[in-house]
């Protein structure tokens, strides 16, 4: 009983969420419908008794994702309206409809047929069913079979925050200026020019 | 090993405000120190009575295989750094900063060599190509290297997920992402219905034959090797190649290998497309750059027509191909720094006209380059395309072995067309050729051009100690604990 009522609820939540998202003028409305509709995914995680994804789906999806597309937002403006008739991608519209139908066509087969391709493998973490949290099984999992991926993650985060660093800063004045000095270097690039005219022309 | 690369990392991180060159020079110490740490894990592992073993939980193996492709990154780690030295300098962009990323991107490419679980390997190649990724847009300046930077950025990160979505897949019919446990578990049972297994194979050799340049997954390359600064061109071209290719051969060859006979015509297929694409386009390039991007790519069928001898011996000729590229494509790009000139100005042909009277021995030493990756007798590249193409025709792939040698001949075009520009008499009063400016050869970039031409010979000369290195250079399944 509880259960359903849950459902019934939960489902109402995303639904009006969804809805909420396509139909709203103002992007800042729609983003915040998204929040809505993640928030109910979160829940019926919660009900199917899998909190970890539900924690993952709030603090992820509805705290970050979201809250950088209302940067977005933000930094592009919120009055301009979007005009919707014009299409700036040639055909994106019946490609997005032939995709939209593909994926529910693959999502249908999927749930028809996930018994027969089941392999029977066991998974590297519990069944749902058994007695501790899946957050301790994951945590286990994490820092036993999965410390070394664990730890390699870490110098991924490092490189990403060298790889900012470099990519957000100016080119040196002055290196610019020792460019602009060097009066031989433009009068290669002269000579190159003339080089290739007269490749071109041979 | 392991505290190899660590150190790798940790150090590359803590240097500090050092003299000029301090940073290359630092940089080459790590990657020789890397280099030293594999070669005594190498007489570790090739003792019969003790033989590969895996650490952490069965997420990293050490096996001769690992070894082997530790070496060949350091090795370009050093060469590249040697030649990054003096470029950086020459465009007012010294600093740490490229280094720090080029180990890293190393300390990446040692993690997929060394992996034995596909969660690794995804982390390995993420560690690489992000760090590659701001390699190749490192010159802020110019704006092709800012856009190769992007399409590389976008391209890849397709192509992880490709890679990503291929692991889901195969967890999903095997249980397991460790190379050890699914190949225990295909050995054990039969898939009844292998469909899922099968789209991760598929998915899985998108994701890695994107880094290694194959095609159809090849379209990123000869933009981002045209448009990213030389020196990290030529460790695109081979570290990250090299490592692509590890996580491709360990995860085909040894952990699926019961399903040869699924993945095998795939990868028939991509290595013809692969040569002839490759060979084919570099015919028609003007850019020197774009000419040996097209060529690597041929190369990359070289490696695959090994890799689908699925032999014993086509892997030990894929690894000695991979070694022998190494060295011959970072020298090539190496003459390709210096040449360029400030802010990669001009890699068109003409600016390699008459360089065998302006430089004679730089211009001796990319024919070396450039001959050898014809594949020219008495130089490494004859024998390793010698063994790729003898382990497909012991495999029966005669069509494959003929193709590779087709495209080879039509690539040799490619090398001598360079080779004559470099060599064409400039006639007297040619005020063109006359014009074009002196080519300054740094200590540092010659020295990393010494070692690739000394290695390059001396292996086309004497081959039988690389050979059993690669031959020894197996990968091995060590069963997993309980």
């Amino acid at each position: 009983m509880v259960d359903t009522v849950v459902f019934l609820v939960a489902a109402v939540v995303i639904l009006v969420g969804a809805l909420g998202v396509i139909f709203s003028r103002n992007p800042v409305h729609s983003a915040l419908m998204l929040v809505m509709t993640l928030f109910g995914v979160a829940v019926l995680f919660v009900a199917q008794g899998a909190h970890f994804l539900a924690a993952v789906q709030v603090i992820v999806y509805a705290g970050a994702i979201v809250v950088l597309f209302l940067f977005v937002i933000m930094l592009l403006g919120v009055d301009t309206a979007e005009n919707l008739s014009s299409e700036p991608l040639a055909g994106q519209r019946p490609a997005a409809a032939v995709v939209a139908v593909a994926s529910v066509g693959l999502l249908a087969v999927l749930a028809v047929r996930a018994v027969q391709v089941s392999t029977g493998a066991e998974a590297t973490t519990l069944p749902l069913d058994s007695e501790r949290s899946n957050i301790a099984v994951l945590a286990e999992v994490l820092f036993t079979d999965y410390l070394f991926a664990f730890e390699v993650t870490s110098v991924l985060l490092v490189i990403a925050v060298v790889g900012a660093v470099v990519m957000a800063r100016r080119p040196r004045p002055a290196a610019t200026d020792e460019l602009e000095d060097d009066g031989s270097d433009g009068d290669d690039l002269g000579v190159e020019r003339h080089t290739q005219t007269e490749a071109e022309l041979a | 090993m392991g505290g190899a690369l660590f150190l790798l990392t940790a150090a590359a991180l803590a240097s500090g405000r050092p003299p000029r060159g301090f940073y290359a020079l630092f940089t080459v110490i790590t990657a020789v120190l890397a280099m030293v740490g594999s070669a005594l894990a190498w007489g570790r592992v090739t003792d019969p009575a003790r033989g590969a073993y895996s650490a952490i939980g069965d997420a990293i193996m050490v096996d001769g295989f690992s070894v082997f492709f530790g070496i060949v990154i350091t090795v370009a780690i050093a060469l590249a750094a040697l030649l990054a030295d003096d470029y950086l300098r020459r465009e007012g962009l010294d600093g740490p900063e490229l280094y720090v990323l080029m180990l890293l991107s190393g300390t990446g490419g040692l993690v997929m060599a060394m992996a034995n679980d596909l969660i690794v390997v995804f982390l390995g190649l993420e560690t690489l190509s992000i760090a590659l990724y701001v390699m190749a847009g490192f010159q802020l300046r110019r704006l092709e290297s800012q856009e190769s930077a992007i399409k590389y950025f976008v391209l890849g990160s397709f192509s992880s997920a490709f890679l990503l979505y291929g692991i889901a897949l195969v967890y999903g019919a095997t249980g397991s992402t460790n190379f050890s446990r699914i190949a225990d578990f295909l050995a054990d049972n039969l898939l009844a219905a292998n469909g899922l297994l099968l789209a991760g194979f598929a998915l899985l050799l998108v994701g890695l034959g994107f880094k290694v340049a194959a095609v159809p997954f090849h379209v990123w390359t000869p933009d981002v090797y045209q448009g990213a600064p030389t020196p990290v061109t030529a460790f695109l071209a081979s570290a990250s190649k090299a490592a692509g290719f590890a996580a491709l051969l360990r995860v085909f060859l040894s952990t699926f290998d019961l399903y040869r006979l699924d993945w095998r015509p795939i990868m028939w297929v991509l290595a013809v497309l692969t040569l002839v694409v490759g060979s084919f386009l570099a015919v028609v390039q003007t850019d020197v750059k774009r000419m040996l991007a097209y060529s690597s790519i041929s190369h990359a069928g070289f490696v695959l027509v090994g890799a689908e001898a699925a032999s014993d011996r086509g892997l030990a000729g894929a690894l000695f191909y991979l070694l022998a590229y190494t060295f011959m494509v970072v020298g090539s790009f190496g003459v390709a720094t210096l040449v360029g000139r400030r802010g990669d100005a001009d890699h068109s042909l003409p600016a390699y006209r008459g360089l065998s009277q302006r430089r004679p021995l730089l211009a001796l030493a990319f024919t070396v380059f450039l001959l050898a990756q014809a594949g020219v007798p008495l130089t490494s590249g004859f024998l390793a395309k010698f063994y790729v193409i003898g382990a497909a025709v012991e495999a029966e792939s005669y069509a494959l072995a003929l193709i590779a040698m087709i495209s080879a001949v039509v690539s040799a075009f490619v090398y001598l067309r360079i080779t004559v520009a470099m060599y064409m008499t400039v006639e007297e009063g040619d005020d063109a050729a006359a014009a074009l400016p002196f080519v300054r050869v740094p200590p540092a970039a010659a020295l990393s051009l010494g070692i690739a031409l000394v290695f390059t010979v001396v292996v086309g000369l004497v081959p039988s100690p690389v050979v059993d290195f690669a031959r020894d250079a197996l990968p091995v399944l060590v069963s997993a604990g309980p």
